[in-house]
């Protein structure tokens, strides 16, 4: 059948041309209810059409997404290890925070005398003795040494009385110093040692690289935010045809908008995923370096991970920053693009 | 429904499209409107598409003054019309089907009732065996035939069109002109531009020939097909 003659056919049962015209304003228009449906299925249809748009360029997508990770990785990992820094000090705060060196010639009455009276000590939380014997069996068992102190005639280490301050000490340098002074005066005891002043270093350190981690994670923020601007911006220039389309057949603004804006959450998203990845294989590159220095210093040190905290933290942060760079390159140049 | 109260459009390069041009075209109406190329037949399609505004006068919609239209407002207003263009401005990253549901879409149809109403519209022109094909594959008059199907598919109360026989031989054309005065006769308000006189004169509609920005004559042609 060629058109006219379909045409023609049609004509025949065509309603009074009144009649249609109040049907076709009617029905020109969607009912309320249908359209927060179609509003809802058309963010679906958005996210998932977007993400298939880029699973279809494998290539472009994957090396925006990597810069994108490497940009959040860099801080993600920085963070890690001032995390892990931050691990060994609480560890060194809650284990030996003094030790009390006796001297050789003391007896064990003395020890006993000495232990119960630092017990009674107010400032003091508790007193665990180690006398030289069980020092030097933990020593041999620990360090390797075993045979060539078994070749040695005396026991070269003193008894040790491991001093826990009470908690309020822990932030308190000075008060600690205090307790050591009077501790190392008594008769009996050699020296006193305090871990807290390297552990206060430390710290100091600590709150440096924090900062760092912040400035180096506002900078590469900054950096994502433009390269996702950028590729946004490539991304509108070649929907050009499209968005004039959408235009001239009453898109809205935010309709035109929201393919983007999914298209830039997407790259925010896969590279936080990325980064993720990458900070996971760095740290297993340096897992076995970090197992056999700890061994090394007999400590149990087991290196902290990014976790599942870490991971939400990243894509919220990708995805945001995904969201934010499509918006910023969106409001810049989708303005300019109007049907002519 | 169409109404234009000496309307003037100068365009920033100094060029004047219009002059001064009043019309009134009533609901269901049918009119072509003839004229050399920069006569101003665009121009004037556009300002009802606000794609341009008017430099002077005033353009009523249905009784409503365009120029009070907030932007935000434009998309719902341009849903109620439908456009065909020379170029049809089809889009080749998507199948036949996607381009007519567009409309549809940006309105937030779902889906069953835009697959019911593109196929309709694809009925209509003749193109329902060619949903699933790209537009590129198609004719000059099969992709004009999208374009119009794709005008038409949300049932606008008016229609325009900017040349749509640009490029068709004289025997595509007349069955386009015909779809045309078939949706004029289903009450929708037509008006299409075209420099095709001897095409049009035989259809007894409205002519509104244009000539340097001015309305110069508004008469119904004699002969009916």
């Amino acid at each position: 059948m060629s058109l006219s003659n379909r045409l023609r056919g049609e004509r025949q049962h065509q309603p009074g041309p009144g009649r249609d015209a109040r049907r076709g304003a009617s029905e020109g228009r969607a009912c309320w209810s249908d359209k927060l449906k179609s509003y809802v299925d058309h963010h679906r249809t958005v996210f998932v059409g977007t993400g298939r748009r880029l699973l279809a360029e494998p290539a472009q997508t994957l090396m925006t997404a990597l810069v994108v990770a490497i940009a959040l990785g860099l801080p993600a990992a920085l963070y890690v290890g001032v995390v892990n820094l931050q691990q060994l000090g609480g560890r060194v705060e809650s284990s030996a925070q003094m030790t009390v060196f006796l001297k050789k010639t003391v007896s064990a009455a003395e020890i006993d005398g000495l232990q119960k009276r630092l017990q009674k000590d107010p400032d003091i939380q508790s007193v665990n003795y180690i006398s030289s014997e069980q020092a030097l069996k933990e020593f041999q068992l620990l360090s390797g040494f075993g045979n060539v102190l078994e070749m040695l005639d005396d026991n070269p280490l003193p008894a040790v009385l491991l001093v826990q301050p009470d908690p309020r000490f822990r932030a308190d340098l000075v008060g600690s110093e205090a307790l050591v002074a009077r501790i190392a005066a008594l008769t009996t005891v050699d020296d006193v040692r305090l871990d807290m002043k390297w552990m206060r270093r430390l710290q100091g350190i600590l709150e440096i690289g924090e900062r760092l981690v912040f400035s180096l994670g506002l900078a590469l923020s900054l950096g994502v935010l433009l390269i996702i601007g950028n590729t946004i911006r490539l991304a509108i220039e070649s929907r050009r045809d499209e968005i004039v389309v959408v235009k001239l057949v009453g898109g809205t603004d935010s309709y035109v908008r929201r393919p983007l804006l999914y298209t830039g959450l997407w790259y925010g998203l896969l590279g936080g995923l990325l980064a993720w990845v990458l900070v996971l294989l760095a740290m297993l590159w340096v897992a076995g370096p970090v197992a056999k220095l700890a061994v090394l210093y007999q400590t149990s040190f087991q290196l902290a991970g990014l976790g599942i905290s870490g991971l939400l933290g990243l894509l919220l942060s990708g995805t945001l920053l995904g969201l934010v760079g499509a918006w910023l390159a969106v409001a810049r140049h989708l303005a300019s693009i109007e049907p002519k | 429904m169409i109404r234009f109260d000496n309307v003037s459009k100068r365009y920033a390069t100094g060029q004047e499209a219009l002059n001064g041009l009043s019309l009134h075209l009533g609901a269901g109406e049918m009119a072509f409107l003839t004229g050399h190329s920069g006569a101003g037949k665009s121009t004037l399609l556009k300002l009802i598409m606000l794609m341009e505004r008017p430099t002077h006068g005033q353009l009523l919609i249905n009784g409503k003054n365009l120029a009070r239209l907030h932007h935000s407002q434009i998309p719902y207003y341009r849903r109620r019309v439908g456009v065909v263009f020379q170029n049809h401005q089809l889009l080749f990253d998507r199948n036949v089907f996607d381009n007519v549901a567009l409309p549809l879409q940006v309105s937030g149809y779902q889906p069953r009732e835009v697959g019911r109403r593109v196929r309709a519209a694809l009925d209509k022109v003749g193109l329902l065996d060619k949903e699933k094909q790209n537009p590129i594959a198609l004719s000059g008059g099969e992709q004009q035939r999208v374009g119009i199907a794709r005008a038409v598919v949300h049932k606008p109360r008016i229609l325009l069109a900017d040349e749509p026989t640009g490029n068709l031989d004289p025997e595509l054309s007349g069955e386009i002109m015909k779809l045309f005065r078939q949706f004029g006769e289903l009450g929708v308000t037509v008006l299409v531009a075209t420099h095709d006189v001897d095409l049009i004169s035989s259809m007894g509609q409205r002519l509104l020939h244009l000539q340097q920005g001015k309305l110069v004559s508004d008469e119904r042609s004699g002969h009916v097909a």
